[in-house]
């Protein structure tokens, strides 16, 4: 038996080295037992003649192939058929904003198919659909689809595609108030006032509701604002816009507080309300350009912490590249060291320049920049000049780089 | 063909298998498989209308029918009136083409039609090689990709049907090829008609077709002859295909056509990148000065002139390829829960084709062209000096005694060794890389002629050469 089961061995060895040459000439070969079907193979081919069609604007082209590509929504791959849509939309979608004989119509009677494409697909392609309308001018056919997308439910996917309802019932809202503004500008009917108000109701319905969510929604809030003023409802406008610049949970955002301030002073608010909001916009954005704004409050005011603050603004605004040419920027400037030293802070000057001091003077006062300014805009270097004499001081009579260009003249002036 | 040749075949086919014209043939509802059976018919496929003619043939068929079988059609029939509600196919035995294949038990496939028709051709000895009759399957001249949407109303198909006759590839050569012999031998065939050397499958007559198609001067086909004699494959013994003889390589009338070319263009022109080329600026001076009378064959100027036109043919053959419709009206579906889903998709696809045929601005394509045997011609009365046929080979013969032979003395072989065919499939495996371009590009004009891959035809010239040189070989 032990020579049998030797011999019994040699068989199953030299069957094993057997069945690995053939597995290995066979992946030499590139020949695989899930070779992808010659169908799958064409559309892959087709997909890259498409693009590459695409790339190089020849649309006509494009559509030629298009007409075999479409097959591959009838794929049997499961995970091809369910790509497939999405594919078919985008490309279709190219080829139709750009061809000469494509018209609105037909790009029409495509989005609509597209949105028998699939659930998944309904409300994206809704939503495309109804900004290449508004691209093209067509509000009114815009808002049709809009409300016909907005009533749209389907089972399980109204929750997971959640975030696209409101996106659509957003701008649904927003076309209503589109409606409500041209009523507004129509005086003449009697019933014009009803209909304003169905627009508007309609509109602030699904406007409030994506404000809600954390997010950057600036021109649906100057809208859901804009509605709520006429009607007077300033309660809730103050609740909407704090809301809006305050929540942490949405992103930061400027503009929020600009709204806020703005409605605030519309109503008139106090100045140290207006001051508290500017000074959080003063701690996200420097360099806004309310800050001029804020620093003429806080000069006026009569507290010396706000004039201190002030002077803080003041200078940090001047630290952006924006702001380099601003005269009145540096008339303030210019003035309120000038008060702050008549009143004997010296300090607080000295606490500003004392982090500025190693680059103001070239980002601001160089030669090349004293010669420009002295030659673009002479109110400019005048006031330059008077900052940089009483900041540069001792400096001055050691290097005459800025002051000895641009001071003579300008003390002559004075 | 169809009456005389083709259903015999299909008629001994259902004997051998036991389907049908038998004693017991297999019954499927008696079977235990996994998954309940279906109603309809026997065995769909293209031919099945012949079978309602049985009495006309019961004479001349003399014992292959029976009462019985009658009696099994009519039986059939019967059990499809209480047949069981889990249906998983239109056919009877559709799902018995899932399960294992048994041991020398050959299932029918939508490939498997072409090898009958093919044999069939073979038998009556038609002048079409299977790689003009593959091609002309691509091309839609012959119903094959969707044959299903000709099929009687009463035939459904659906469930495991679909497997055997949604057509997702296309048709491979060496795959059907295989399949004519085994299913020769199948169906216990005797040997086929002689192929004499005035057959059009003889590579005599083969090799001068591929000869003109490749605009290769006429005078080579007497070197083609030469090898065609030397070794020995003009003989008729070597040609016909006997399937009693199952050790015999089955030969593959077309690949073998133009693998001879291809090694005679070896022995004339070495093809090692270096000596055609340096013939080629000889003969190209020659034919500067001497305008008139016989033009010397110019390697270079052929390559130039085969080499544009096959890139024009071969990105616009590319190009069908990726315009390929695979679908047809008739749409195919698993179940009929999936009908109206399948068929509104369908409804769709061809919606959207409408709209963007009409953005493509293809104009409705006329009547397809016609089947050609011929791929490219080359017209001598061209007066571009296009056509090579006429070229002489002058400058690359010499005389030696009586007989011409090649100025060429050397010979590079392709491989030194086979493989064993039974372990990996092949007897050579075609690396790129390792060979000289000119006999690559040989080579790949051949594959486009032939619609084959461009190993096959290596290996079929790594086969005559080690005929050709066996002594050779066998010395060392």
């Amino acid at each position: 038996s032990a020579p049998l089961s030797r011999d019994l061995k040699g068989i199953r060895d030299q069957r094993m080295i057997d069945w690995s040459l053939l597995i290995g000439k066979n992946i030499d070969a590139n020949v695989t037992c899930r070779k992808a079907s010659d169908f799958q193979e064409t559309k892959e081919a087709c997909l890259n003649y498409i693009q590459d069609a695409l790339l190089q604007n020849q649309w006509q082209r494009a559509a030629e192939f298009m007409i075999s590509y479409l097959e591959t929504l009838e794929n049997t791959s499961a995970e091809k058929r369910i790509a497939a849509p999405e594919m078919i939309w985008r490309i279709g979608t190219e080829i139709l904003c750009h061809h000469s004989k494509s018209s609105i119509d037909e790009f029409n009677y495509f989005a609509d198919r597209m949105k028998n494409l699939g659930v998944k697909q309904y409300l994206k392609v809704c939503l495309e659909h109804v900004f290449h309308l508004l691209c093209n001018g067509l509000v009114d056919d815009a808002y049709q689809n809009l409300s016909l997308a907005e009533g749209w439910r389907y089972g399980e996917q109204t929750t997971a595609q959640d975030k696209k309802l409101k996106l659509i019932q957003a701008y649904k809202g927003l076309l209503d108030y589109y409606n409500w503004s041209q009523k507004r500008e129509d005086n003449f009917a009697e019933s014009v006032e009803q209909e304003m108000h169905t627009f508007f109701r309609q509109a602030a319905v699904n406007l409030k509701e994506i404000i809600k969510i954390p997010g950057v929604w600036d021109p649906f809030v100057k809208c859901y604002v804009d509605l709520l003023e006429f009607y007077e409802d300033y309660d809730e406008v103050r609740q909407v816009l704090s809301e809006y610049a305050y929540n942490s949970k949405f992103p930061p955002n400027p503009n929020a507080h600009v709204y806020f301030y703005q409605f605030l002073k519309r109503r008139g608010e106090s100045k140290k309300t207006l001051m508290s909001v500017l000074k959080i916009l003063h701690e996200i954005v420097p360099c806004h350009e309310l800050m001029l704004e804020y620093n003429a409050m806080l000069q006026k005011s009569k507290k010396r912490k706000n004039h201190r603050l002030g002077l803080k603004v003041i200078f940090t605004v001047l630290d952006f590249a924006g702001w380099k040419e601003h005269v009145k920027a540096w008339s303030c400037l210019a003035k309120q060291i000038t008060q702050i030293l008549e009143k004997n802070h010296l300090d607080w000057v000295g606490e500003e320049w004392n982090s500025r001091k190693d680059w103001w003077p070239a980002f601001h006062f160089s030669r090349y920049l004293a010669k420009r300014n002295w030659q673009e805009n002479k109110s400019l270097a005048c006031e330059k000049a008077l900052v940089a004499g009483i900041l540069l001081g001792k400096e001055i009579l050691a290097d005459d780089t800025f002051l000895l260009v641009t001071l003579k003249p300008s003390v002559q002036k004075y | 063909m169809k009456d005389e040749i083709l259903c015999n075949f299909w008629r001994c086919y259902l004997q051998k298998s036991k389907q049908a014209y038998c004693a017991t043939p297999v019954s499927y509802a008696s079977k235990a498989l996994p998954i309940s059976d279906g109603s309809t018919d026997v065995d769909s496929e293209p031919e099945r209308i012949s079978l309602y003619g049985l009495s006309s043939f019961s004479e001349s068929d003399g014992d292959l029918l029976t009462e019985s079988s009658f009696g099994y059609v009519s039986s059939i029939d019967k059990a499809s009136a209480k047949e069981t509600t889990s249906v998983c196919s239109g056919s009877v035995d559709g799902s018995s083409y899932l399960l294992k294949r048994k041991k020398g038990n050959l299932r029918m496939s939508m490939p498997m039609t072409l090898s009958f028709c093919y044999m069939a051709l073979l038998w009556l000895r038609e002048p079409m090689t299977l790689s003009d009759l593959l091609r002309f399957v691509i091309d839609g001249h012959i119903p094959y990709l969707n044959a299903f949407q000709y099929f009687p109303e009463e035939m459904k198909l659906y469930g495991v049907d679909l497997k055997i006759f949604r057509v997702q590839s296309w048709p491979v050569y060496e795959d059907v090829h295989k399949k004519i012999s085994e299913l020769a031998a199948f169906l216990d065939l005797p040997r086929f008609p002689a192929i004499t050397d005035s057959c059009f499958l003889h590579p005599n007559i083969l090799c001068m077709k591929y000869q003109m198609e490749a605009n290769l001067p006429d005078e080579l086909h007497n070197w083609t002859c030469r090898v065609i004699k030397k070794i020995n494959v003009g003989e008729i013994d070597f040609l016909t295909l006997d399937p009693v003889n199952r050790s015999a390589r089955k030969v593959k009338y077309d690949v073998l056509a133009a693998a001879l070319i291809v090694v005679v263009l070896k022995l004339l022109f070495l093809l090692d990148d270096r000596y055609e080329w340096l013939h080629a600026s000889f003969a190209g001076e020659r034919n500067q000065k001497n305008k008139e009378g016989c033009l010397w064959f110019d390697f270079k100027k052929w390559y130039m002139i085969i080499k544009k036109t096959m890139d024009v043919k071969q990105k616009k053959l590319d190009e069908e390829r990726a315009r390929y419709l695979w679908k047809c009206e008739k749409p195919l579906f698993y179940s009929d829960r999936e009908k109206s889903v399948v068929l509104k998709k369908r409804q769709m696809v061809v919606d959207l084709q409408r709209q963007f045929g009409v953005l493509s601005g293809l104009v409705q394509v006329a009547e397809k062209q016609s089947p050609s045997s011929f791929q490219l011609n080359w017209a001598e009365e061209n007066t571009n000096g296009d056509c090579f046929h006429g070229h002489s080979l002058e400058g690359i013969l010499q005389e030696k005694g009586n007989s011409l032979t090649t100025m060429n003395t050397a010979y590079w072989l392709c491989t030194v060794k086979l493989c064993n065919e039974k372990l990996c499939g092949h007897l050579t495996h075609y690396k790129e890389p390792d060979f000289p371009q000119s006999y690559q590009f040989v080579l790949s004009l051949f594959s486009f002629l032939l619609r084959v891959p461009v190993s096959l035809i290596h290996e079929e010239v790594c086969l005559i050469e080690h005929k050709l040189f066996k002594t050779k070989l066998q010395r060392k």
